[in-house]
């Protein structure tokens, strides 16, 4: 696949690796901050190809992590209805609320459905007038362009039986808070790629300079993983921080402005609480006035109302990336991933699912 | 949310700003995507997908650049590639 | 009811799948992964307890009158019923086939179950045994009895065919998971990943349009050309739900043994990997149809690939892994980029991803 090979080919991978190992002489820890690369670090083995001195952790990078549990709450509440389609992209099928996730739903004959995109969520209430179709609205700003888009076209196509329940998140308050916290120990930032091609980069270097971080924007495949880890080690190496971008075929410095202006159009800045860090301040998407209508929360009543988050599950801490898996008490026995505590054990890129694999079978080899 | 792939535009259907259409194929793959937010994009460009939705076209001279740096740093001379 | 309610605290106190854990079945407890294998692990296998079905293969084996032979049963629940390359009917003869083949056995007779659902058209049943009919043709089995029921509307998605089936094992070759050796090499028959995407393609939310055909095939023929040869062949096993990771990982792991994968080796058509890639799917856990593993002793390896590539289901055969005694039950694959990840079983259906 053109514009993907290219990325994967191992002599050039293993090439880049080296130049690495080349430029590294002090411990650094970086963090990244989307599902899509941990994914791809899991899935290819990065940590093996980088020196020991190099930690990468895995920041508040997947939606499905922090979506609040009383989010998914609402959902399953909605989902059980009879008029109901609930429609979700496959990854948040399986993570659990306070008490069940919608597979279980589906399991009681709730109709929930996976979909590839928002506009076939708008194409079955399009098609199933009697019903009422609901799509949960997770993401960061990558995904927001697609959802804004749904709700546009269903005003614009007068139809009256489609919501979003919205949970979308910021990038950029992530970051920070992570920095703010007095316990953070990340040192560079591999900027989501994907959110920046929507949203460009701007707004990162305020970040970079009230924090003195490097901040690289980056793709996701292998070498666009290490490309983006040798331009912010390079940083760290030299005391410079500023923000840069390793993913030029993709990101421009102004990002996609026509989607932006559909984001501002639909979307207005909310507070959003992230599940395992609490309430960040303007951190979220949600409807704006004008499209209230198309608010699921409102529409079936769930609006308001906050649970406690009462599992001991510590995902929050992990996603700061201030404590590791293996230090949090039920990891491996009270919680696993065929019976998740939090989210982070849910995702297969959750930091915990991705240490539960690799502790198995620690020890010597590979 | 981050899963976004390159495919190329085959065709448009729809040329409507809001509901621009178009054929992307993938690799032996293809899926009906929308344009609205690459209006300048055409048959023959590549795009990134995620979605449902083509989010920017590919810029395929920088697309070649990155694994071009390699051979630059090669030619600035002096690292040594600790090879495993 | 003191009754009832006796019996219930029976079933919690001894039922070693905790009620509080899943009180209910969700999907993933049919889709061949983890939870998939803790209810049998869990709930079948210490109720029903018996040797046969402590050799955990795809069919049972026993003797009848000096002669071997083969059982096996398997239920076809897929939607759509009709994709690219089959359909429900197709299935159901070709995975019972497979699963005696995967013993060792030669199919002779099937059975068919079909629970039909009030409303389903009689044109849509005629397409299916039809299919039925040509499989069993090509198979070179015989459906020798069967039976049907009918559901209210409702409560039966159309249609769900149980198939179970009998073969006998000529020769002496012994078939199954215990008699991997380390030293063994993995083969594969051809490219993976075609009967799941190719149902995929059709799925309402999903669709898209690929020239993707299940590779649903009998595989009679070719194993029993394997064995013909006298190629050592230890084990057999078709790759269906879960695909070809969950297949190798169960067998590692009633084997007892490691094994160790080589990504750059493992076939993938270009459409099946295009298709897997924008839906955020491994190929390896995708299902297939009719595609097995054969793990055999090294000596015969090249052999071994020989035999399969004379034959048209195997003009792709090739070694993708072996079998070594360094970690009981791990299962690695090395990448294209030359690291090593571990292949796990997954616990539910693999779903497209967005993230």
């Amino acid at each position: 696949m053109k514009f993907m090979d290219e990325y994967r080919d191992a002599a050039s991978v293993r090439a880049l690796a080296g130049r690495i190992r080349g430029i590294t002489t002090r411990p650094w820890t970086i963090m990244e901050v989307c599902g899509g690369q941990t994914h791809t670090i899991v899935r290819f083995g990065i940590d093996e190809l980088l020196p020991k001195e190099i930690t990468l952790v895995h920041g508040p990078g997947c939606p499905v992590c922090v979506t609040p549990a009383e989010l998914i709450d609402k959902a399953i509440d909605i989902a059980s209805r009879s008029d109901v389609i609930f429609c979700s992209f496959g990854d948040m099928i399986r993570v659990p609320g306070t008490k069940e996730n919608l597979f279980s739903v589906k399991a009681r004959g709730g109709d929930v459905r996976v979909v590839y995109s928002p506009l076939d969520a708008l194409k079955l209430a399009a098609a199933n007038r009697e019903r009422e179709v609901v799509f949960f609205a997770v993401g960061f700003e990558t995904t927001a362009p697609a959802n804004a888009m749904a709700v546009y076209q269903a005003r614009r196509q007068n139809i009256k039986n489609f919501s979003l329940l919205v949970s979308h998140v910021l990038v950029p308050p992530a970051i920070e808070a992570i920095l703010s916290s007095p316990e953070n120990r990340v040192q560079g930032f591999l900027a989501a790629g994907h959110v920046c091609t929507v949203m460009g980069y701007e707004e990162y270097r305020p970040i970079a300079e009230r924090y003195n971080v490097p901040i690289v924007v980056t793709g996701f495949e292998p070498y666009d993983i290490l490309q983006g880890v040798y331009m912010c080690v390079t940083q760290l190496e030299e005391g410079r921080s500023v923000v840069e971008n390793a993913y030029t075929r993709a990101v421009r410095r102004e990002g996609n402005v026509k989607a932006q202006e559909l984001i501002r159009e639909v979307f207005c800045v909310v507070e959003r609480k992230w599940r395992g860090i609490g309430e960040i301040p303007r951190s979220g998407l949600g409807l704006r006035d004008e499209y209230i209508e198309f608010d699921a929360e409102r529409r079936f009543g769930v609006a308001g109302g906050t649970s406690e988050d009462t599992s001991e599950c510590i995902s929050g801490l992990i996603l700061q990336g201030v404590k590791k898996p293996h230090e949090c008490p039920a990891f491996g026995t009270r919680c696993t991933p065929d019976r998740p505590l939090g989210a982070t054990m849910v995702s297969s890129e959750g930091a915990c699912a991705a240490y539960y694999r690799y502790r198995r079978f620690s020890s010597k080899e590979t | 949310m981050c899963l976004a792939v390159p495919g190329k535009i085959t065709d448009i259907q729809d040329h409507d700003p809001v509901t621009r259409r178009g054929t992307v194929d993938f690799g032996g793959v293809f899926k009906e995507i929308n344009l609205a937010f690459v209006p300048d994009a055409q048959p023959g460009d590549y795009v990134l997908v995620h979605a449902g939705f083509a989010l920017n076209t590919i810029d395929e001279a920088e697309a070649g650049k990155i694994l071009e740096y390699l051979h630059e740093i090669d030619e600035l001379g002096g690292l040594e590639e600790t090879g495993s | 009811m003191a009754d009832e309610s006796n019996e219930r605290k029976k079933f919690v106190l001894s039922c070693p799948i905790p009620i509080t854990e899943y009180p209910r079945i969700v999907l993933g407890h049919g889709g061949g992964g983890t939870l998939s294998h803790a209810l049998i692990e869990k709930m079948f296998v210490p109720s029903f307890k018996n040797p046969f079905l402590d050799a955990r293969h795809d069919g049972a084996v026993f003797e009848i009158g000096g002669r071997k032979v083969a059982f096996t049963t398997d239920s076809y629940v897929v939607r759509p019923i009709f994709f690219p390359g089959g359909d429900i009917g197709t299935l159901a003869v070709n995975g019972t086939v497979n699963d005696l083949v995967m013993c060792g056995a030669r199919p002779l007779f099937i059975s068919a179950g079909l629970v039909l659902e009030e409303g389903l058209p009689m044109e849509t049943l005629w397409r299916i045994v039809q299919s039925m009919k040509n499989s069993a043709e090509a198979a070179g089995v015989a459906i020798v009895t069967g039976d049907t029921k009918v559901v209210d509307k409702g409560k039966g998605d159309l249609i769900f065919i149980n198939t179970s089936g009998v073969g006998v094992i000529e020769g002496d070759h012994s078939i199954a998971p215990k008699n991997v050796r380390p030293g063994d090499v993995v083969l594969i028959n051809g490219d993976i990943g075609r009967h799941g995407m190719a149902v995929m393609s059709q799925r309402e939310g999903l669709e898209f349009d690929a020239a993707i055909q299940s590779d649903c095939a009998p595989l009679a023929e070719i194993v029993l050309k394997l064995l013909a040869t006298g190629v050592e062949v230890h084990c057999l096993r078709d790759l269906t739900r879960g695909g070809l990771a969950s297949a190798v990982v169960e067998i590692a792991g009633t084997a007892g043994v490691q094994i160790d994968l080589d990504e750059s080796a493992i076939p993938v058509s270009g459409s099946v990997r295009a298709a897997c890639e924008f839906l955020g799917l491994d190929p390896i856990y995708v299902a297939n149809e009719g595609r097995f593993i054969a793990i055999v002793a090294a000596k015969d390896a090249g052999r071994a690939v020989e035999a399969l590539r004379s034959h048209p289901l195997g003009a792709e055969a090739r070694p993708i892994g072996t079998v070594s005694d360094r970690r009981a039950g791990l299962v690695t694959l090395r990448t294209t980029i030359g690291t090593q990840a571990i292949v796990d079983m997954l616990s539910g259906e693999q779903l497209p991803r967005i993230c």
